[in-house]
C-alpha cells in the first residue's frame, strides 16, 4: 500500500524513472559480461600455463574488451546515480510542496494536536527517508534482480548442478530479508516516535526556560530528557543488532556456497568435467553477488524506514481537514457585515460541548462584546466565524449566506483578527504589518501603524520600517507585538473585526490611545470584542454574557445593569474592581515636572 | 524584559553569546575528531572488541581469494582430491570466523556509536540547562534544536559511514600486503592506477566541496521557512496568505532541488573513473600476468585471486565518493556541536559556593544597577528592603525596570560585581548556589507556560512525590479545580502543545497551582493576572491572601486591589526607586503615586456611567 503510493509518486516523473532504470539495467548487463571475458582471459592464461605460447594479441584484445565494457558500465553507472538522484530529488521536491501546501490549509483542529516539532521532523527526516529509499533501493532494485536472475541463468546454463548449488542461498536470503523487514519496520516507527518525544521535551524546555529556571527544574528536565534519549539509543542499538545478525548470516551463507562451489567444482575439474577457467568464472560470478548480498540488508532497512516514514507522511497528507470548501462554494463579495449565529453549538472532541445553542444577530457596524469566565467559550465563538473550526450544529451566516457555502478565502478576506497569540515572521516590520496585504503602499502601512500607536516607536528605530525582527518577534515587547497585530488588522480594512484580548498587555496610556484609535476603526465595521475591561464593554451595542458555552444574559450595559442579573453581579464583583487598575502608566512630562 | 529591555535585545544579539551558523566545507576536521575521543574512552572495552573483530573480519575477508587461488594452484590443478576437501573445510571454517567477527564488529560499533551519541546529547542538554536566560534571549530555539537533534543525527550517520570507510581502507591495506607478498612484480603493476586515482580525487574535491555547501545552505533555508510557517499557521490562515506563501516556499524548495541535482552531477562524475581504472588494472594484470605464468613465475590460481582482489581495490573510494557529503555534513555538525558545548554559561555558580540555607525570606537590594547593553542602565542604584512575610507591590511605567528587578532576584541574570548586591537573609545570592535559591522561590509569569503532558504532571511538575490530595487542594485554592474536573479526563487530560486546548486564563490558573505545590519561601508574581478575567482574579486574590501568609512576595502589580493590600509599594520610574511606602503613606506624601492614583481613578469615574 505504502510502497504503491511511493511508486505512484515516482511515476509522476516517468522520464527520469525510465532513464534511470535503463541506465541501471545497462550497467548491470555490462557487469554481467565481465566474468565471461575474465573466463576467456583465464583460459588463455591456462593455455600458457600448460606450455602454450603467450599470445599478446589475444590478451590485449580481451583486456580492451574488459576496458570497453567497463567504460560502458562506468558511463551507465553515472547515469544511474545521476538520474536516480534527480528522480529522488524531484519526488522529494513534490512531497515537500504538497506537505507544505496541505499543512498550511489544515484547520486549527489539526494544529491543536500536532506539534510544530513533530511536523518538522516529518517534513525533514521522513521526506529524506523517502528520498534515500528511492535513490538507493527503488532505482537499484532492478540491478539486484538482473544480477540474481542473470547469474542464475548463466550458471544453470553452464552447469546445472553447480548452478543449483550457487543459487541455493537465494531462498535463505529472501526469507531472512522478509523477517528483517517486519522487525525493522516496527523499530523504525518507534525510533521516529521517540525522536518526536525527545524534540518536544527539548523545545519546551528552551521555550519555557524561565519556568524551568524559576522552579530549579533543571534536574527534573534532564531526567525527562534522558529517558527519551535512552529510548532512542536503545531502539537504534536494537535495529543495528538485527541488521548485523541478518547481514552477517547472509555473508556467511554466501561464503559457504562459494566454499561448496570450490569443493564440488574442484572435484569436477579434477574429474575432467569442468575446465579451470569455467570454475574461475563461477567464482567471479559469485563475486558479483557479494555486493547485493551485503546490501540486501541496507535495502531492506531503507525500505522499512521509508515505510514508517510513509505512514507518518501520508497520515498528514491524508488528513482531511474537517473544514472543507463546498465544491459549489461561491466567493463572498465585500460584506456589509451582517453576521448571524443561528442556534450554534460546538464541541472540540465531539463529546463535551463548548458552545450550546448560541444565537447572535450582529447588524452591520455594531459592536458585540463577549464577557465570561475563562473557558466559557468566548474565543471558540469568534474562531467559528472565519471557519477555523466548523460549527457542530446550527449555522453562521454573513449577509444571509451560510459561511459554509462561500470560499474560505473570500470569507476570511472579510474578517480581520487580532489574535491572542501574536505571531510575527522573520521579515521587516513593514512586511509584517503588510502580511495580509502585500500590495499595501508605504503610506497605508504607516497609517495603520499610527492607528496602532506604533509609528512613533518604529520611526525611532535606526532602520525604521525596514528593521528585521526575529522568530516570534522576540525583539519586540509584548505590548509592541500586540500592536503589530492590530496594525495588521487595520491595514486589511475588513468589514468584520474580531478583537481577542487585544489590549491585555499594553500599559494604560497606550491602551487609552489604542482604544481611541480602535473606536474610529470599529466605526462602520461589525466588531466582536473579547474584552475584560469595562471601558470597552460598556460602549458595546450588545453585551453577551457567556457561561459554560451558553448565553446567560444579553443587552446593553445599561439594560443589563438595570436588570440586576448576572451581568450586574459580574459588574459589581468583576468588571468594576478590574477597572480600578494602576496599570503600567506613561508619566506625562509636565506632570513629572509638577511632582518634582 | 518583556517591556523596556526588549528593544535593547536587538542590539545585544549583535554582540557575543550568539551561536553562528556558518556553512562549512571540510570533509575531515582533525579538531572535531579529536574532540570525540573523550566520548569514546569510556567505551574502551567495547572499542577494543570492535577493533579486534574488525581486524579478524578484514583478515578473513581478504583470505577468501587467497584460499581460492591456493585451492586452484595446489590442489585442483594437481588433482589432489583430499587436499581439496581439507582446503574447503578450511574455507568454511574461515567463513564461520568471518561470520562471528562480522556480527561482533557491527554490534559493538553500533553500541559504541549510540553510547557516544547518547552522552553527547546528554552533555548538550546539561550544558543548555546551565545557560542563563540571556542565552535564550540571543538564540532562537529552532537553531538550538537543530544543533541538538539535527547535528547529532548527522554525527550518527557519519559514524556508520566512517566505519564502512575505515573497514574498506583496512581491507585495502590487507589486499596490498597480500598482493605484494604473493608476487612483488604483479603486485606493483596492479597498484599503478592508484596515483592516478589520487590525482582524479584531488581535482574533484574542491568542486564537490562547493557544490555540497550550496546544497546545505539551500536546505537550511527550506527548513527555516517550513518551521516558521507551521508555527505561524494560525496567522497565515487568518491573513489568507496560503497561496502567496506556497509560492515563496516553492521557490526556496526549487533552489534546494537544483542545488542537490548539481551536486549529484559532480559526485557521480567520479564513479566512471573508478570503473575505468579498475578495468585498466585488470587489463595490466592479465597482460603481464600471462607473461609471468609463461615464465612459470606465477600460477593460474594466483592470477584468479589477483583479479578478485583488484575488483575490491576501489571499494574505499566508492564508499568515500558516495559518502562525501555525509562526511562534510558531519564535520560541520561536529563543529557546531562543540561550539555549543564550548559556550561558557554567563551565569555560573562560583567555584565552591555553598547552598543557601533554609531561608526566612528577608530580601535586600543594595545599590543595584543593571544594564543589558553597556551604558544603558535599566536599573540605577536601586535600594529596597523586604522583611520576611511581607508583600511588596512594584508599580511603574513601561520600561521602568520592574521585570528586570525580579529577574535579578531569581538570578535569571546576575548583578555584576561592584554594581550592587542582592541579599537574602543577609547572604549575597551570587555567593550561593543558584539551585538552592530557585528551590525556595517560585515565579508566576505574565505569559503562562505549560508543558506537554497531563494537567497533573503540570501542577506537580518537579514535585512528583506530592500526593494527589495536595495537588487538588492547590488547584482548589486558585479556583482551577472546577474547570479541570470538567475537562475530558480531569487531571489526566493531556495538554497539547503547551496547552493550546485551554484558554490563556485557564493556563494561568494551572501555573498558579503549580507555584502553590512548589511551596516557596519567596513568591514572585510578574503581571500574573493580566489575562485573567476579574472574577477569576478575585478568586485568586482570595487564595493568594492565604498563600502569601508567612511568605515573602514581590508582585508586579497592576490592580489597585493588589496594590492596596500590599505591605509596601515600590514605585519605579526610569530604573530608579521614586517612592516607597504603603498606600496611605504614599497618598499622604502626595507625590507621583498619589497623582497617578487620583488621575487614574478620575478617568475611571468618568468612563463608567453610574
Amino acid at each position: 500500500m505504502i510502497l504503491a503510493r511511493i511508486l505512484a509518486l515516482t511515476l509522476a516523473h516517468k522520464w527520469l524513472l525510465a532513464v534511470s532504470l535503463l541506465c541501471v539495467s545497462g550497467a548491470t548487463a555490462a557487469y554481467l559480461a565481465l566474468p565471461l571475458l575474465l573466463e576467456k582471459a583465464i583460459g588463455e592464461v591456462k593455455r600458457v600455463f600448460d606450455g602454450g605460447d603467450v599470445s599478446d594479441a589475444t590478451i590485449l584484445s580481451i583486456s580492451l574488451a574488459i576496458l570497453g565494457v567497463s567504460v560502458l558500465r562506468g558511463a551507465l553507472t553515472f547515469g544511474q546515480t545521476y538520474f536516480g538522484e534527480r528522480l529522488s530529488q524531484a519526488v522529494a521536491y513534490d512531497i515537500r510542496n504538497r506537505f507544505y501546501g496541505h499543512v498550511q490549509n489544515l484547520s486549527f483542529k489539526f494544529h491543536d494536536t500536532h506539534h510544530t516539532g513533530n511536523l518538522m521532523s516529518r517534513a525533514i527526516t521522513d521526506v529524506e527517508a523517502f528520498r534515500m529509499f528511492i535513490m538507493s533501493s527503488l532505482v537499484r532494485s532492478p540491478s539486484f534482480a538482473i544480477l540474481f536472475v542473470g547469474t542464475a541463468s548463466i550458471l544453470l546454463y553452464k552447469d546445472w548442478v553447480l548452478g543449483l548449488v550457487a543459487l541455493s542461498f537465494m531462498p535463505v536470503l529472501a526469507v531472512l530479508t522478509a523477517i528483517l523487514r517486519l522487525h525493522l519496520r516496527r523499530i523504525w516507527l518507534r525510533v521516529q516516535e521517540d525522536m518526536a518525544d525527545l524534540s518536544t521535551t527539548l523545545q519546551e524546555n528552551m521555550t519555557g526556560v524561565r519556568v524551568v529556571k524559576a522552579f530549579a527544574a533543571e534536574r527534573y528536565e534532564e531526567a525527562k530528557y534522558e529517558n527519551s534519549s535512552a529510548a532512542v539509543s536503545d531502539d537504534m542499538i536494537r535495529a543495528s543488532r538485527l541488521q548485523a545478525l541478518n547481514t552477517s548470516v547472509m555473508v556467511f551463507v554466501y561464503l559457504v556456497v562459494i566454499g561448496l562451489i570450490l569443493g564440488i567444482g574442484g572435484t569436477r575439474v579434477v574429474n575432467g568435467h569442468l575446465t579451470i577457467e569455467e570454475l574461475a568464472s563461477f567464482i567471479f560470478y559469485m563475486q558479483l553477488l557479494s555486493l547485493p548480498v551485503q546490501q540486501a540488508g541496507m535495502v531492506v532497512n531503507s525500505y522499512a524506514r521509508a515505510y514508517s516514514a510513509g505512514q507518518r507522511l501520508f497520515e498528514v497528507l491524508d488528513y482531511r481537514s474537517p473544514v472543507q470548501e463546498e465544491p459549489r462554494a461561491a466567493a463572498m463579495p465585500k460584506s456589509s457585515g451582517h453576521v448571524r449565529f443561528n442556534d450554534v453549538s460546538f464541541s472540540y472532541d465531539g463529546r463535551t460541548p463548548t458552545l450550546r445553542h448560541v444565537d447572535i444577530d450582529a447588524r452591520p457596524g455594531k459592536v458585540i462584546a463577549l464577557v465570561g469566565a475563562p473557558g466559557s467559550g468566548k474565543s471558540t465563538l469568534v474562531n467559528l466565524l472565519p471557519r477555523f473550526y466548523d460549527v457542530t450544529s446550527g449555522s453562521i451566516t454573513v449577509d444571509g449566506v451560510d459561511i459554509r457555502e462561500t470560499t474560505l478565502k473570500s470569507l476570511r478576506r472579510n474578517i480581520g483578527m487580532v489574535q491572542q497569540d501574536v505571531f510575527l515572521f522573520t521579515a521587516s516590520l513593514r512586511d509584517n504589518i503588510a502580511y495580509g496585504r502585500e500590495d499595501a503602499s508605504m503610506d497605508e502601512i504607516v497609517a495603520a501603524a499610527r492607528v496602532a500607536q506604533l509609528d512613533d516607536y518604529i520611526s525611532g528605530l535606526e532602520e525604521g520600517y525596514d528593521t528585521e525582527i526575529g522568530e516570534r518577534g522576540s525583539t519586540l515587547s509584548g505590548g509592541q507585538r500586540q500592536r503589530m497585530s492590530i496594525a495588521r488588522a487595520v491595514l486589511l480594512d475588513p468589514p468584520i473585526l474580531i478583537l481577542d484580548d487585544s489590549t491585555a498587555s499594553v500599559d494604560a496610556n497606550t491602551e487609552e490611545r489604542i482604544r481611541t484609535a480602535m473606536e474610529a476603526v470599529m466605526k462602520d465595521r461589525t466588531t466582536f470584542v473579547i474584552a475584560h475591561r469595562l471601558s470597552t464593554v460598556h460602549k458595546a451595542d450588545e453585551i453577551i454574557v457567556l457561561d459554560r458555552g451558553r448565553i446567560a444574559e444579553r443587552g446593553t450595559h445599561e439594560e443589563l445593569l438595570a436588570r440586576g442579573g448576572a451581568y450586574r453581579r459580574i459588574y459589581e464583583l468583576q468588571l468594576r474592581p478590574q477597572e480600578e487598575v494602576m496599570m503600567e502608566f506613561e508619566v506625562p512630562a509636565e506632570m513629572e515636572a509638577a511632582v518634582r | 524584559m518583556m517591556s523596556g529591555a526588549g528593544s535593547f535585545m536587538r542590539q545585544a544579539s549583535r554582540d557575543s553569546g550568539r551561536l553562528d551558523d556558518e556553512v562549512f566545507g571540510q570533509a575531515f576536521n582533525y579538531r572535531v575528531v579529536a574532540r570525540m575521543v573523550p566520548y569514546i574512552i569510556p567505551n574502551k572495552g567495547l572499542v577494543s572488541l570492535a577493533v579486534v573483530s574488525m581486524l579478524v573480519f578484514t583478515a578473513t575477508s581478504v583470505a577468501v581469494p587467497w584460499l581460492i587461488g591456493k585451492a586452484i594452484d595446489e590442489y585442483i590443478i594437481q588433482g589432489d582430491f583430499t587436499g581439496l576437501m581439507w582446503i574447503v573445510a578450511l574455507f568454511i571454517g574461515n567463513a564461520m570466523l568471518n561470520w562471528g567477527a562480522n556480527f561482533t564488529q557491527e554490534v559493538t560499533i553500533a553500541r559504541v556509536g549510540q553510547n557516544l551519541l547518547y552522552r553527547l546529547r546528554g552533555d548538550m542538554f546539561h550544558h543548555l540547562q546551565k545557560q542563563s536566560v540571556s542565552f535564550y534571549d540571543k538564540n532562537e530555539v529552532g537553531r538550538i534544536m537543530s544543533r541538538v537533534l539535527g547535528d547529532v543525527y548527522q554525527l550518527q550517520e557519519f559514524l556508520s559511514v566512517a566505519v564502512i570507510t575505515v573497514g574498506s581502507l583496512l581491507s585495502l591495506v590487507g589486499i596490498v600486503a597480500v598482493v605484494l607478498f604473493k608476487s612483488l612484480q604483479l603486485g606493483l603493476i596492479s597498484l599503478v592506477t592508484i596515483p592516478l586515482l589520487i590525482l582524479v580525487m584531488a581535482v574533484w574535491q574542491p568542486f564537490a566541496r562547493k557544490a555540497f555547501m550550496r546544497v546545505r545552505r539551500a536546505a537550511a533555508i527550506v527548513n527555516g521557512s517550513l518551521n516558521e510557517n507551521i508555527s505561524g499557521v494560525r496567522v497565515v490562515q487568518a491573513m489568507n496568505r496560503q497561496e502567496r506563501n506556497a509560492e515563496t516556499f516553492e521557490t526556496k524548495n526549487r533552489e534546494n532541488h537544483n542545488a542537490a541535482v548539481h551536486a549529484t552531477g559532480i559526485s557521480s562524475g567520479l564513479l566512471p573513473s573508478v570503473d575505468i581504472l579498475t578495468a585498466i588494472s585488470i587489463g595490466l594484470v592479465l597482460f603481464f600476468g600471462a607473461r609471468l605464468v609463461g615464465s612459470e613465475a606465477l600460477a593460474v590460481g594466483t592470477l584468479v585471486a589477483f583479479v578478485m582482489y583488484i575488483q575490491r581495490f576501489f571499494d574505499p573510494i566508492r564508499s568515500l565518493t558516495m559518502q562525501y557529503t555525509q562526511l562534510q555534513r558531519a564535520m560541520a555538525s561536529g563543529i557546531r556541536i562543540f561550539e555549543l558545548l564550548d559556550t561558557k554559561p554567563d551565569l555560573e555558580d562560583k567555584p565552591g559556593v555553598r547552598d543557601l540555607p533554609e531561608i526566612q525570606g528577608q530580601i535586600e537590594f543594595r545599590d543595584v544597577s543593571y544594564s543589558y547593553v553597556e551604558g544603558q542602565d535599566v536599573l540605577k542604584k536601586v535600594n529596597m528592603h523586604v522583611l520576611p512575610g511581607q508583600t511588596v507591590a512594584v508599580v511603574g511605567p513601561t520600561g521602568a525596570g520592574k521585570t528586570t528587578l525580579v529577574s535579578l532576584l531569581s538570578r535569571f541574570y546576575d548583578v555584576e560585581e561592584g554594581r550592587g548586591a542582592i541579599l537574602i537573609d543577609g547572604h549575597d545570592i551570587r555567593n550561593r548556589t543558584r539551585e538552592s535559591l530557585a528551590r525556595q522561590t517560585s515565579m508566576v509569569l505574565q505569559e503562562p507556560f505549560l508543558f506537554t503532558g497531563t494537567v497533573r504532571e503540570n501542577i506537580k511538575y518537579t514535585h512528583h512525590d506530592v500526593s494527589d490530595g495536595d495537588m487538588v487542594a492547590a488547584a482548589k485554592a486558585v479556583g482551577a479545580h472546577d474547570f479541570i474536573e470538567r475537562l475530558e479526563d480531569g487531571y489526566d487530560t493531556l495538554l497539547h502543545e503547551r496547552g493550546v486546548n485551554l484558554s490563556v486564563g485557564q493556563r494561568q490558573l494551572i501555573s498558579f497551582a503549580r507555584a502553590i505545590v512548589d511551596d516557596p519561601r519567596i513568591l514572585i508574581l510578574d503581571e500574573a493576572t493580566a489575562n485573567i478575567d476579574s472574577f477569576t482574579e478575585m478568586l485568586i486574590q482570595r487564595a493568594l491572601q492565604t498563600l502569601l501568609e508567612g511568605r515573602t512576595a514581590i508582585v508586579i502589580a497592576h490592580r489597585l486591589s493588589t496594590i492596596r493590600g500590599a505591605d509596601k509599594i515600590v514605585v519605579l520610574n526610569h530604573g530608579e526607586v521614586e517612592e516607597v511606602g504603603d498606600h496611605d503613606e504614599l497618598m499622604d506624601r502626595d507625590g507621583l503615586y498619589a497623582h497617578l492614583y487620583s488621575m487614574n481613578f478620575a478617568a475611571l469615574k468618568a468612563a463608567i456611567p453610574e
